[in-house]
């Protein structure tokens, strides 16, 4: 960020490691890790309702991985998959295996509030809870038990400061939250998830609802914060996938119809009903 | 591959649908007049006509004025529509096209200069009948190039790219040619240059139709194939038809 002030300073000229300019992240590609690996994934919401059909396929650690594809394609569903948010639908039913760090999450011995704890979710609509932003944030850590004032001043900065929030509220920690604007709040939310300390952050069209500012602080956010965690992103802005994502699944009628790099997916893509899909054609 | 080739119709947004059409049909408009300068810029040489000749320099200021406009077409729909996939691929193609066109109408306008200087020195030169050949088989280049292009025809733009290859051979025998004429007799000497330059411009416009035949290899499969050993990729583009 400070690369030229420093050429300034020192007043000579320093050889700059293009590839270390170009590839920011701080794992390389051929260094990938696997995060989640979902295998044979079937998901009825009636018996003759099949929302997802024979899923596969494998997230990466610390990339953003982006669901695109028309409404109802099952991207969403997907996506509550790897929290189990679809346990609280009814008649909901799901077959196959989701693996999240050599573990299927849809064991019987599975805490599913842990579970929800290390695969923190973000919705369309900032939804923050009727108090004041440091009790925003600090309510992950009061509901484990965590009231030490020191901890919790802490961990309210740090995940503010990682949201890209702190300086806009530091000094209105204590008014509601429910007063700051649609973009802030939705950072919020973020800090909020990510003070618990989450390996995964899902994210359910988190800037559909916001201004194009706001959008991009958002999107700016996902950058900074895919060095840390691993980041799923439903979105219907097909720019937004571009701009943000490592890796892109198009989804169509339940179907993973083609995973591959956000690159590939949006300059040479594979599948016809993927091409028509991100060019806007009819399918 | 003509079913890609109509698809640049069926868009949701009917007003993309008619931009990508209209930037397409200029391209060729464009592609069409760079033909016909090159084809009247050899007429000029080999039928010493100094009149055409002129006529084909002025014209040149027209196909830098299409280049100019189709730019401003292509700025318009990355900025109003971020097209992505095979819609992405024809503006870039498009554009990278578009510039050796106008390449290839300057070289065209070097080659009827020489055919006025040619003109008038009156007299014959040696080393005519190498120039008719050589610009016969150019020409044949670029018009397949933009076929290629108009038929998203992948195949047929290997054919053009691997052809230049025989361009520069005969470009090459050409020069050794022309030296042999100037050594013979050095009074030619002023006007065999003359003829080279026009040989090397020929030269120059081969490139330019492997470039575009390269531009549509991309624009087809997707592929980068500049810099490459095409014989090597020849399987790939082809198969994957």
């Amino acid at each position: 960020m400070n690369t030229k002030e420093n050429l300034e300073e020192t007043g000579t000229m320093r050889k700059v490691d293009v590839s270390a300019v170009l590839n920011e992240d701080s794992v390389t590609d051929d260094q990938l890790e696997t995060c989640i690996d979902v295998s044979g994934l079937n998901l009825y919401y009636a018996k003759d309702k099949q929302a997802l059909i024979d899923i596969n396929l494998t997230i990466p650690r610390q990339r953003v991985t982006a669901f695109i594809g028309p409404s109802g394609c099952g991207k969403s569903s997907l996506l509550r998959c790897f929290n189990r948010m679809n346990d609280l639908v009814d008649d909901c039913v799901i077959e196959g295996n989701i693996v999240l760090d050599g573990e299927n999450i849809y064991e019987r011995a599975i805490d599913v509030a842990d579970l929800r704890r290390r695969v923190g979710m973000v919705f369309q609509k900032p939804n923050p809870f009727p108090k004041s932003v440091y009790e925003n944030v600090a309510y992950g850590l009061r509901i484990q038990g965590i009231n030490n004032k020191r901890v919790l001043d802490e961990v309210v900065e740090e995940s503010l400061k990682a949201a890209a929030l702190w300086d806009e509220v530091k000094d209105r920690l204590h008014d509601s939250a429910l007063g700051m604007s649609g973009g802030q709040q939705q950072r919020l939310v973020i800090a909020r998830t990510i003070a618990v300390e989450p390996e995964v952050l899902l994210l359910d069209e988190p800037a559909s609802a916001l201004d194009p500012i706001s959008t991009l602080k958002i999107e700016e956010l996902i950058n900074e914060l895919k060095q840390t965690y691993t980041i799923i992103i439903v979105t219907h802005n097909m720019q937004q996938a571009a701009r943000v994502s490592n890796y892109t699944a198009f989804m169509y009628m339940g179907n993973m119809v083609e995973f591959d790099t956000t690159d590939n997916i949006f300059t040479n893509p594979k599948e016809k009903q993927t091409e028509d899909y991100i060019t806007g054609r009819y399918g | 591959m003509n079913s890609q080739a109509e698809d640049h119709g069926h868009h949701i947004s009917q007003q993309f649908n008619s931009e990508l059409e209209a930037v397409k049909n200029h391209m060729m408009e464009m592609g069409g007049a760079v033909e016909k300068q090159l084809s009247d810029a050899l007429t000029s040489v080999v039928d010493a006509d100094s009149g055409l000749g002129k006529r084909i320099m002025k014209e040149d200021d027209e196909i830098d004025a299409m280049e100019l406009k189709i730019d401003e077409e292509c700025s318009l729909i990355l900025a109003r529509r971020q097209p992505a996939a095979s819609d992405l691929r024809l503006v870039l193609a498009i554009i990278k096209t578009v510039r050796d066109l106008e390449r290839i109408g300057d070289e065209s306008a070097k080659i009827a200069r020489m055919g006025v200087k040619l003109s008038e020195e009156g007299e014959f030169p040696e080393g005519f009948v190498e120039f008719k050949h050589l610009g016969k088989n150019v020409a044949s280049l670029v018009g397949n190039a933009l076929d290629a292009f108009a038929r998203y025809d992948a195949e047929a733009a290997l054919a053009v790219a691997q052809a230049d290859a025989d361009v520069d051979k005969e470009y090459g025998s050409a020069t050794r040619s022309m030296i042999t004429y100037m050594m013979e007799d050095p009074r030619s000497i002023s006007r065999v240059l003359n003829l080279l330059w026009a040989l090397r411009a020929l030269e120059r416009i081969g490139d330019h139709a492997k470039n575009i035949a390269e531009h549509v290899i991309y624009l087809v499969k997707g592929m980068d194939v500049r810099h490459e050993n095409l014989d090597n990729l020849a399987d790939q583009i082809v198969d994957a038809e």
